[in-house]
């Protein structure tokens, strides 16, 4: 297996998409000229030429909505946002337009659209440009919502995300692109709403998901030496939500700690607890805990960001609350 | 006004076909109206009742396998297009035998096999999807193109001004064969176009985006008719966009639930109603000696009887089987 980085697996699997079908078109700002803001699309406008790799004006709504119009007469679009931030210009377009046509016109067009782009804080991007929107999303029906870790997820997931036949959100992460990982090779593709156990364990379920799965394993070894051992889900997808796996594995540990990146209120971890509450009730033996950012717009000062975002050491507190050993240590 | 003198012969015997589905469109409209009062039809429902010529200008010059999309006022679009008037009432009746399968209902008709991507609800939303979708059939390779209505008030949103500067852009690389049709009935609900636009001329707006445009008498047949054969040309020759503002007018309220008016009075809309675009049509059919009082008796009964068998149609469809309710979400 190819060792790539997570941009590199997002780019080649465009690559590959586009050398398969012609129906695959690139749209999105400073994608083609200007190479892409993080480079996931660097070369594909020599490669593809400009009908293929559209740069366009700064229009979300516009040209999120041309690619909704686009799919609907059979294209396969892969929109690029900057970053989700900008993507609630077009946030009409995306749960009045792509996530309803289907239903609305009774199945007689699918909107096979897929927009990608980085979500969550960066470093020191501040309130405007740090948020992230993965449960805002994933309350519409109508849309997948996709949060790749790996750079094998990266092309796994958005292979099935270009061939599919529905509105995917696909939601990378800044901090990711730079990864290294291995990446099978040929037509390498994940199926949507099936969880990886990315670490198996017994002791306690961390249920994480992007780039929350890192802090969630990096916990899980150091608290190897505490002889607590950690089974770490992946979700890959939070709609569809694999809650077999989730509710399996709670049903094995007993114990559940969610981590999202994204405010506590109304958001994922909320949605992922109160569906282990709903189909393992009886099975927990403490309440599940939820780690998230803090309640506030991003602050700027590189020292309170590191406040508003979870660390290790609120997932290490939340884990010895299920297990009652919150008094002894940290 | 165009002249009666200058029309061909084929253009006015052409139209007769199109006067008759004016007719039936006013008194499906006219029954869609009793039938909301009668609660049968729930929801919201707007009526094209006065902005006729609009619609069947343009719909009778495009080809078979041209596409086009519209906002929430569009039964008269669907019909026009060839959807059978029962299917269309039993959408709005919600049953199963509708368009969309009872689904969307009165604001969102769709007969994709028909050319017609929609009937949307959020003002100016379907905008860029049109846009999208004019690209698209360049981007296949054919010499089909989009149509794409939209209201007076419509222009006044952002989904209006992103796509038409992407529009004007693609149109420079003959990428964007579209026409936008701006349906200017002066109102957007109660707010006419002069206390929404700064501009009168809404044509001139497009000027913006350097796509070329203009205005016409909307409640004539054949100035729409006209201005659409050319402009429908034009674009399919230069895969450019085009926009045309046609002066229109709307008899009834903004929707079902728009009794009282108070933002225009009486004698505005009796005035409006001198220059019914059906009758303006029937006076020329009539004065080309193409219509006779007794063709106009048979239309109108024959309008009537279709009417009244679309009405017996969804009032006797089943409603959708429960089991529809988690269909067609997804097609995955
Ligand atoms: C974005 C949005 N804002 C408000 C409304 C409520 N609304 C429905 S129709 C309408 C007026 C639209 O007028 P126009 O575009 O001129 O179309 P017309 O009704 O005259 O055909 C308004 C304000 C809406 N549906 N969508
Ligand atoms: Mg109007």
């Amino acid at each position: 297996m190819p060792e790539l980085t997570y941009r590199e697996a997002l780019r080649s699997t465009l690559v590959e998409e586009m050398d398969r079908d012609r129906a695959v078109v690139l749209i999105g700002e400073d994608i083609g000229v200007y190479q892409g803001t993080f480079r996931v699309t660097a070369d594909l406008l020599e490669r593809f030429g400009p009908k293929r790799v559209i740069d366009t004006p700064i229009s979300e709504l516009g040209f999120v909505g041309a690619a909704i119009g686009m799919a609907m007469l059979g294209l396969h679009p892969v929109v690029e946002v900057m970053t989700w931030n900008f993507a609630l210009l077009a946030f009409d377009q995306i749960v009045n337009n792509a996530a309803k046509i289907r239903y609305f016109s009774g199945g007689q067009v699918n909107v096979p659209i897929v927009i990608r782009g980085p979500n969550g804080a960066g470093v020191q991007l501040s309130a405007q440009h740090s948020q992230s929107l993965e449960a805002t999303f994933a309350h519409f029906p109508g849309l997948f919502v996709v949060t790749p870790a790996t750079p094998a997820e990266a092309k796994g997931l958005l292979r099935t995300a270009i061939r599919g036949n529905d509105p995917v959100i696909f939601l990378e992460n800044a901090a990711l692109y730079g990864m290294k990982g291995e990446v099978p090779d040929g037509n390498f593709a994940l199926p949507f709403g099936r969880a990886d156990v990315a670490r198996v364990g017994k002791d306690v379920t961390v249920v994480a998901y992007g780039r929350m799965l890192h802090l969630a394993l990096a916990v899980a070894t150091q608290l190897l030496e505490e002889g607590i051992d950690a089974e770490v889900i992946n979700l890959r997808t939070l709609r569809p939500l694999d809650t077999e796996t989730v509710v399996s594995s709670v049903s094995k540990t007993h114990r559940a700690v969610v981590v999202q990146e994204q405010w506590k209120p109304f958001g994922a971890a909320g949605e992922i607890a109160a569906t282990i509450y709903e189909h393992a009730f009886d099975e927990l033996d403490a309440p599940v805990e939820r780690v998230t950012g803090a309640d506030v717009p991003m602050p700027y000062a590189r020292s309170l960001e590191l406040l508003a975002v979870p660390h290790e050491g609120d997932v290490i507190k939340a884990i010895k609350r299920t297990l009652y050993k919150d008094g002894i240590k940290g | 006004m165009q002249r009666t003198e200058d029309l061909t012969r084929e253009e006015l015997t052409a139209a007769l076909e199109w006067y008759a589905k004016m007719v039936l469109s006013r008194r499906f409209e006219d029954a869609a109206e009793r039938a909301f009062r009668h609660g049968k039809i729930g929801g919201y429902l707007h009526v094209y009742s006065g902005q006729e010529a609009v619609a069947a200008g343009l719909l009778s010059a495009i080809r078979k396998d041209d596409i086009f999309f519209t906002a929430y006022r569009d039964h008269a679009h669907a019909l026009y297009s060839g959807s059978p008037p029962g299917a269309v009432m039993a959408e709005l009746y919600g049953k199963a035998t509708g368009l969309a399968k009872g689904k969307g209902g009165s604001m969102h008709l769709f007969d994709a096999s028909r050319g017609f991507y929609g009937g949307y609800g959020i003002v100016g939303g379907h905008i860029p999807l049109a846009t999208g979708a004019a690209y698209t059939l360049r981007y296949l390779d054919t010499d089909r193109l989009c149509l794409c209505f939209l209201g007076d008030g419509a222009m006044n949103s952002g989904s209006f001004h992103e796509p038409a500067n992407m529009a004007g852009l693609w149109g420079r690389d003959g990428l964007c064969p579209i026409v936008y049709i701006v349906e200017n009935n002066q109102y957007a609900m109660g707010t006419s176009v002069s206390r929404s636009s700064a501009v009168a001329n809404l044509a001139s707006r497009f000027l913006a985006y350097e796509i070329e445009n203009e205005r016409a008498d909307g409640m004539d047949y054949f100035t729409v008719r006209r201005v659409a054969s050319r402009v429908i040309n034009q674009v399919r020759e230069t895969g450019r966009p085009y926009a045309v503002e046609m002066l229109t007018y709307r008899f009834a309220g903004h929707g079902a639930a728009d009794l009282f008016q108070p933002y225009r009075n009486r004698g505005e809309v009796t005035d409006a109603r001198t220059r019914d675009p059906i009758t303006l049509l029937e006076d020329r059919l009539r004065a080309a000696e193409l219509l006779t009082d007794a063709d106009v008796e048979r239309i109108r009964r024959e309008a009537e009887h279709a009417v009244e068998q679309a009405v017996k149609f969804a009032d006797e469809s089943p409603e959708p089987a429960a089991d529809e309710l988690f269909k067609d979400v997804y097609g995955s």
